[in-house]
């Protein structure tokens, strides 16, 4: 486990004005982006993303189409790369690792009682153990909001840092389930204890709530990012998750990550979108930006 | 009561149950016959007809679940609407320059082509499909299913405008409709009609403009599955028809003709066989 950090109470001294937070957010993802650009963006939403499928209903056939889809996101235009992972649930990473296996995708695994985190710790940490030893490449973690919205930083640190030493060579994703932190402020901090605490990347959401990535948020976890490279020299990455299902949005969300992060961090290495049905929108207006014909999601695979 | 100032209409599209002005801003000034400047009519654009087929999507699944009855409820209750609005309609087409009479004719044939359309509802299945036939211990059911999502170039008759938007609607399909020409004003009067009609939102998509800027697009989109080129020009029904095989649509002509070929061009059969048999 690592250190505890000096003072994670220090990390509250900023506070977000969301007024003007929303407004930025806001313009930088209404944006217009056009023709070769918006090729090139979309080509580049298709490599940040994590196809996902968190269902309770998955099964390993299920399972194994999503890979396939993954290393193949249009099926009629082998052009198009494949996503960067695929993101299952703990007891079926065996079977994505086999599927994947010897292909750039990374299999990504939630893991330590997704999606609520309400579970001892020692079953949440034996729980990233074994996604690791079953080929998982990538980790996502939920951090304890109980014990953040009660001011029990240090647990929630404690809980993040001994889930990346579990982790092992596994990058660590710690979602901030920002739909339940309640205010700018809330999840300007838990990205600030999450990266103290040595997450690889920070993410918005579990998916399983309403209220998830929307610009602004994207926009205050973007500039956490920012201030903590400033601080500390250490480079972490996003990845949003939760309602990101249209092309349009996921350009408007680039935008947000260039003009706060710089180009640097448009890579599948430092940003991520955690998405399902976003892969199908994006073929489909990929297919248009190349036939100049409006594409039927009727002709694309169902996930 | 004192002479109040004169309120003017803004002609607006009809998409998904909303009146939006055109997403690219453009107008089309339409002039009366005597060169006097009449509205600025929304004219919609290639984004705006996106948006449609999309409403008309999201809507096709849920409408046509409804029951053939409830359906035709509905038309009768557009044909209600349409009765209510006559004389507004009428002055709408005379003003654009239709003769007084044909203009009379032509709502009055409107009406009553909603209601042709509200009463074939649920006689559609009875006299297109079938119990057939066959060689075998089995149940074979030819029925009626929609096509799906049906773009209409309507021909600038408001008669027409309404049979052909019934009739695809009466089956089961949505519609993406465009309008111009005479009818340009009555058009956005009919989706006023037809938000008030218990239609629900996306099922009817009425695009007022120039219809030839549109039809193209309408014949390529691929997720469009019938066209009905009745409202096209001759010179370039060849090239829509031609640029809508590419991507298997249908194509039909029905023009709203009031027969049982009108209701057949905005239907597919299916056929399932059924392993069980009447026991005779």
């Amino acid at each position: 486990m690592s250190e505890r950090p000096p003072a994670l109470e220090s990390l509250r001294a900023a506070s977000v004005d969301a007024l003007a937070l929303e407004e930025r957010a806001a313009r930088l993802a209404s944006r217009s982006i056009k023709r070769e650009s918006k090729r090139a963006g979309l080509e580049l939403t298709v490599a940040c993303m994590d196809l996902t499928t968190l269902e309770g209903a998955d099964t390993p056939g299920k399972v194994e189409a999503m890979c396939q889809r993954a290393l193949h996101p249009d099926p009629e235009d082998p052009a198009i790369g494949a996503v960067a992972a695929v993101c299952v649930y703990p007891d079926l990473v065996g079977v994505a690792a086999r599927a994947l296996a010897g292909t750039p995708v990374k299999v990504a695994s939630v893991a330590g009682a997704f999606p609520s985190g309400r579970s001892h710790r020692e079953h949440r940490l034996a729980e990233i153990r074994q996604a690791v030893a079953d080929g998982a490449d990538e980790i996502d973690i939920v951090i304890d909001r109980g014990a953040f919205l009660a001011g029990r930083l240090t647990e929630v640190h404690d809980d993040v840092a001994a889930a990346k030493d579990a982790c092992g060579d596994a990058h660590l994703k710690t979602i901030l389930e920002v739909g339940e932190l309640g205010s700018y402020d809330n999840i300007r901090l838990a990205s600030m204890v999450a990266m103290a605490a040595g997450s690889d990347v920070i993410k918005t959401s579990t998916g399983k709530l309403s209220l998830s990535a929307t610009p602004a948020i994207a926009l205050c976890m973007a500039e956490a990012i920012r201030d903590h490279l400033d601080q500390t020299g250490a480079e972490v990455g996003l990845k949003l998750a939760g309602g990101v299902r249209t092309a349009k949005q996921a350009l408007g969300y680039l935008s947000i990550i260039a003009e706060t992060l710089g180009t640097a961090w448009l890579t599948p290495e430092r940003f991520r979108f955690g998405a399902s049905s976003l892969l199908n929108d994006v073929v489909l207006q990929l297919r248009f930006g190349a036939s100049g014909r409006y594409a039927r999601l009727d002709n694309l695979p169902v996930d | 009561m004192s002479d109040g100032i004169e309120i003017r209409k803004t002609y607006k599209l009809f998409i998904n149950g909303a009146f939006p002005r055109s997403e690219s801003g453009r107008t089309e000034p339409v002039h009366g016959p005597d060169g006097r400047l009449l509205a600025h009519v929304a004219k919609a654009s290639r984004k705006d007809l996106r948006d449609a087929v999309r409403a008309a999507r999201a809507a096709q699944s849920g409408w046509a679940r409804r029951t053939a009855y409830n359906r035709g409820q509905i038309i009768y209750r557009l044909a209600e609407m349409l009765e209510s609005r006559r004389g507004e309609l009428t002055h709408e087409l005379t003003r654009t320059g239709v003769d007084g009479s044909v203009a009379d004719q032509d709502v009055a044939g409107a009406i009553d082509a909603a209601v042709y359309w509200a009463g074939f509802a649920d006689k559609l299945d009875i006299l297109a499909g079938s119990v057939n036939p066959v060689a075998g211990p089995f149940l074979n059911v030819s029925a009626t299913v929609p096509p799906g999502v049906c773009g209409l170039v309507a021909p600038a008759r408001l008669e027409a405008l309404v049979s052909m938007t019934s009739a695809a609607i009466m089956a089961g399909n949505t519609t993406v409709v465009l309008a111009g020409g005479d009818v340009i004003l009555a058009a956005g009067t009919l989706g006023e009609l037809v938000a008030t009609s218990d239609v629900p939102p996306g099922v009817v998509n009425i695009l007022t403009g120039i219809p030839a800027d549109l039809h193209g697009w309408l014949a390529d989109h691929e997720d469009v599955d019938l066209l009905d080129v009745s409202g096209v020009p001759d010179e370039t029904r060849r090239d829509l028809e031609t640029r809508a095989a590419e991507n298997l649509k249908r194509v039909s002509a029905t023009a709203g003709a009031r027969d049982l070929s009108t209701a057949l061009a905005f239907t597919e059969i299916r056929t399932v066989w059924h392993p069980a048999r009447i026991a005779p």
